[in-house]
Formats: structure tokens, sequence, C-alpha cells
């Protein structure tokens, strides 16, 4: 198991946890029991549950039959855009309110950068009735405020984090710095595969029911288990993760992880950590990271605001460094041509982090009996605004 | 002997400060260690900025944003401490996170600090697990100490374990919080510090975190060997030029 999280919490050279002495008795916590507790029959039981009933999972494996013909192959959306609070982020949301129920904690933060983390997050909390408070940087509170009133219609308490860049890396800081004032009552809960370990392990459990249902979908419509591509955009990595998961020791299956090149990737402007980042330490994992010859952290760009980190999960840049997934990168321009084409083609308005990925397939080629999957992680609503001012509309 | 051992074996509650490096000005280094060192301040630690300082307050991290908006960094501050030790003989510890030190090279980290008279070095994000199988020799072969911190919420195994490998002091966190939250001590820090006290670890302890006047140092020291003040300096500086030091160390002990 080449790809597994090992004992100590590292994927090859990455991972462990980088932590402050304050936080360690959490963590420890989580890492003894965090196995315990999600292979528990009734934890799965009511995690099962509530993503059929109130998710609204399976979400469909969806033959996009005008999108092949484009391309002359053959194209499955996985539609996660179409999961309750518009993408795939709630699968996670809705094991770690679980797990924090069973640890007794009283109390959520989480940090969110578009939106969608907190949304989500701030949805299982109402739906629980434990207070909730989500970080996000004052710059992104301004270029995301429907889900900023989203949040506070769901009772959530959106605190501003205006130290640093005042974005998404900078949210997290201060919800570590909330866990470590509030270590008692409160759990966090991280939006995607980066943080300590348990925490990229345990958000990639929560979302590998991505790749089991890729699994027998594609049983069900093509006979076989196995498409010959996964193409997923990558942030922090959540949607990837999930995406790739049952089919990481696959090794006949072709990962792609597309990343935000921003104005492109020697503009100074881009959040293509695995092109321009090197090893080192954020939010409390090794990984790689943009940094300074000095180990100062950067700050990245996108166009979209959910891919807009400096970082990538442990995992992902164990992927990469073993070449077992190709990292592509797709720019601003790029991401957005390609999600209006997809707007026109099969009628989804996708997330702008989604888009990249779907702009990777201009950058590939495709047998003609090939059958690539896309994980079509959001939906495009919170976008509207961006795609109206980037195209006139 | 190195400085910081040294120093415990003197019988009076210690004061240590800390300042960030290149802050408020980049050159103030020097100047801030000459005040700190006149003023009867035994310890100093020198703060490396860092771009996410996890574990600091507001204080510190606009120090740090400062610093290195100055143009603050590490192969900077290992220049403008290189004479260091013809002027300043008490203990130095720098204090930082750990990315920086990793980027520089943790080998050339520890062969500098040696070279200039650095005694030890606090990383809050190093873990103890961590130090004890990648550098711990490696801290040891430069006669860097590395000095661990507990909290409140720290088990007494633990707390056992860290006394264990912590080199010339235990760096007791007040409270559960960040640095500079200043708070009056109550009757969970008093529980805590009579709590540490009752275990008769090896090393002597400084308490952190909180501590900014007359009330705050004495309550921490009650049953500590000294106290650190950070962010309380920190705020002085901003309002205050360095020749007026002597005036808030005064006001400590």
């Amino acid at each position: 198991m080449k790809y597994q999280v090992d004992d100590n919490g590292y994927y090859g050279a990455y991972g462990g946890a980088f932590i402050p002495e304050m936080l360690y008795p959490n963590v420890e916590r989580l890492r003894k029991e965090y196995r315990n507790i999600i292979e528990d029959d009734g934890f799965r039981k009511e995690f099962q549950e509530l993503l059929k009933e109130y998710v609204g999972r399976p979400t469909p494996l969806y033959f996009a039959k005008r999108l092949s013909e484009k391309y002359n192959t053959k194209i499955y959306l996985k539609r996660e855009d179409l999961c309750h609070t518009g993408a795939h982020k709630i699968n996670n949301t809705i094991g770690q309110i679980l797990l924090a129920k069973r640890l007794g904690k009283k109390r959520i933060i989480a940090e969110t950068g578009a939106g969608q983390h907190g949304v989500a997050t701030a949805t299982v909390c109402a739906l629980m009735g434990i207070d909730c408070f989500v970080y996000m940087g004052e710059v992104d509170m301004e270029r995301q405020a429907p889900n900023v009133a989203r949040m506070k219609m769901l009772g959530a308490e959106v605190i501003p984090a205006s130290s640093g860049s005042k974005t998404l890396k900078d949210a997290t800081n201060e919800a570590i710095r909330d866990w470590i004032n509030n270590p008692e009552d409160t759990h966090y809960i991280i939006g995607s595969v980066v943080g300590p370990h348990p925490y990229p392990d345990m958000v990639t459990q929560f979302q590998k029911v991505i790749s089991e249902e890729m699994q027998q979908q594609l049983k069900e419509k093509e006979g076989i288990e196995d498409p010959n591509y996964i193409i997923a955009c990558v942030g922090g990595g959540s949607n990837a993760a999930g995406a790739f998961y049952q089919y990481l020791e696959n090794e006949a299956v072709t990962l792609v992880a597309v990343e935000a090149a921003g104005k492109g990737i020697d503009s100074g402007e881009s959040a293509a950590t695995s092109v321009l980042g090197s090893p080192g330490v954020i939010h409390g994992s090794k990984t790689l990271l943009m940094q300074t010859e000095d180990g100062q952290i950067t700050e990245p760009y996108s166009i979209s605001a959910g891919l807009d980190y400096p970082g990538v999960g442990p995992l992902h840049a164990h992927l990469r460094d073993s070449n077992r997934a190709k990292f592509l990168s797709a720019t601003d321009a790029e991401a957005m041509e390609a999600g209006l084409q997809l707007c026109k083609l099969e009628g989804i308005i996708p997330a702008i982090e989604t888009s990249h990925a779907l702009a990777a397939l201009d950058q590939m080629s495709f047998q003609h009996e090939d059958i690539i999957v896309i994980n079509l992680s959001g939906r495009g609503d919170k976008d509207l605004d961006t795609y109206i001012h980037y195209f006139n509309l | 002997m190195n400085r910081i051992q040294q120093l415990f074996q003197q019988d009076k509650k210690l004061v240590s400060v800390y300042f960030t490096a290149g802050y408020p000005k980049l050159d103030d280094t020097i100047p801030i260690l000459e005040a700190l060192q006149e003023s009867g301040v035994d310890l100093v630690e020198i703060g490396l900025p860092y771009s996410d300082p996890l574990a600091d307050g507001p204080t510190i991290q606009a120090s740090a944003t400062q610093a290195l908006k100055n143009g603050m960094t590490t192969e900077l501050l290992f220049q403008q401490l290189e004479l260091i030790r013809e002027k300043i003989h008490i203990p130095l510890i720098l204090m930082g996170y750990f990315n920086p030190i990793l980027q520089f090279g943790v080998e050339k980290f520890c062969k500098r600090c040696e070279a200039i008279g650095i005694d030890g070095i606090i990383l809050p994000d190093l873990p103890l697990e961590v130090y004890l199988n990648d550098f711990k020799e490696l801290f040891e072969q430069y006669d860097l100490f590395n000095i661990l911190l507990i909290t409140p919420s720290t088990s007494t195994e633990r707390i056992r374990m860290i006394d264990q490998h912590t080199k010339g002091f235990l760096y007791m966190v007040s409270s559960a919080s960040t640095t500079g939250k200043q708070a009056a001590f109550g009757s969970s820090q008093r529980e805590y510090f009579t709590r540490i006290d009752a275990m008769k670890l090896k090393h002597p302890k400084l308490v952190g975190f909180g501590i900014y006047d007359k009330n705050s140092f004495q309550a921490a020291t009650e049953f500590a060997n000294g106290a650190i003040v950070g962010s309380a300096y920190i705020k002085f500086l901003t309002e205050n030029p360095i020749g007026e030091t002597s005036s808030f160390v005064s006001k400590l002990r």
C-alpha cells in the first residue's frame, strides 16, 4: 500500500504533525480515536444515512455526450455539484460533525476560502444544533459575499481574518489560534486534506465515497470498474483525494491533478504548488508549499478562491514525487473558457475550481475508446459574479 | 557550561524578554539587546519573524509582519549578531518557527548559532518526537539548547518526558492561549503552577504568555524561577524609544 498514510502519519516524505505543544492533547486524541470512531458500525450507518437522505448521494455519474463528441472520447462527469450545498465539501463536514459529537465537543470552528467549506460546516452545525464559528479572510469575504450571507442565515458566526494577506491561509492560521485558545470544548473541522495528521487521512476517508460510487457506477455503465483517466482540480486537494482514493494502488488508472496557474506559472501570480512549491511545513504538515528562499510562506493567486492556497495536502505531494499522479495546471483564462464550454455543451454551470479540471481536456490527448472521469466538484452559482465580470455578461 | 545553565545557578526571579528581530526598525536588533542588558534583563529571546506564526497573538504577529516588510531574514539576523558577544554577555535564545530554519538548513543554522554564541532555541512547532528522531544529536553537537514547552493541558506523563528532554529550562505556557492575552492569573493558573511545582521536575521553569506587569510577574514566579515577557515589550517598543527600555523592565520585578 504505497499511497496510504503510514503509522506515523506520513505519505512518503510528507505529512506528520508539526503543531505547538498547546495543540498536542487535541490532535493526539484525534489520532488515537479517529479510526475506531469512523470504522464503528453505528457511525458508518449514521454517516451513510445522512449522505443518502440529506446530501443526496449517490451523485450521478453522468455521460457527457456532447463533450465526449468534441474530444472524440468517452467522458463521464461525477456530479458532486449536485450535493446539498453545491459541492463535495459536505461529505467531509457530515463525517466530522458526527465525529465531533462522539468526542463530546460543543463548539465547531472552521476556515474557509471560497466559502464552500464554511457553508458546508455551517449547514451541518445547524443540522446538529451546535455553535459554529467560521474564519474567513477579509479579502475573501468581499469576493464571496453571497456565501458569507448563506453562513449567517445558517446561524454561523463569520469571523474576519485580518492578519497577513487576509485570505485562506490566514483564515486557517486564525482557526488554529482559536483552537489553541479553546482546546477543551472545540473541534476544528478542517476543510481539505491538509493540516496535521490525522486530518489529511481523516478528510480523505470522508471523501473516498466519491471513488467508491465511481467504481460501482462504471461497472453498471461500462462493465468495468477502471476508467483510463480520473481528472480533478487541486487546491488543498480534498475532491481529488476522494476521486482518486479507490484507484491509488491501481496504476492502470492515470490520475490527473489540475492546479491553478493563475495568470501563468511564471507570472508571479499563480497557485501551482507542484511546480512553484518546495518541501516545507505549513499548517502543521510537511508538504509542498510556495515559499521564499527564507522560508516565508508566499501568497498564491488564482481567479478561483478555492484553489488560492499556497500548499497541497501531503498525499498529493507524495503522488507528485512518486509520479503516481500527473500534475497539470490551467490558467484563469483556460479555466474560464472551459467552464463556459461546459455550460454551452452540457447545460451545467461548474464552479471555477472545477473548470480548472475541465481545462485539462485541451492539454491531453485521448483514444476514442478511453474512459475519462472528471470530478465535477462543485456548481458555479457562487461564481456568477466572477463569470459576469469576466465575460461581460 | 552553557550560559543558560550558569544563569539558573543564581537565586533570584529571572526576567526574560522577547523581541522580534527587525522591529520596529530593521537595524534595531543590537540597540535593543544593549538596552535590555543594561536594564538588568537576565535572558533574551530574539524572535525570528515568520509569515505564519500560529502560536502568536495579534501583537507579535503584527511585529513579525512589519519586520519581514522591513527586510529581516535569517541570514541578515545572523549577520547583525556576528559580533554580538563583544557586547552582550547574558544568555541569548532564538525563538522562531520551524519552516524558516528548515529552509536555511538545520545544520547550517546550528553552526551559525554556535559561531555567534547563541545558547538556545525555542521552536514551538517542532514537535518533541520529530526533535528526538531527527535533530537532537545535531543540536547537542553545536551546544544549542532546545527549550521545550509545557501547557496546562499537557499530561503528567508527557510533562515528565518533556522534562527529560528539554535543555536548560522548561518553558511553562501559563494558560491555553496564544501570546499576548492579558487576563489576570486566576485560580486555575494557581492550581496549574502548584501542580507543576509539586512534581519536583529536574529543570527550572520560566513562565510565559500573559505576563506584562509587576502583578502578573509575581503571580507567575511564585512557583517558578522567572517569567518571560513578550507582547507587552513589543507594545512598549511600538510606543516608546528603545532608550527607555529600563523604565519598562524596572516595572516588572
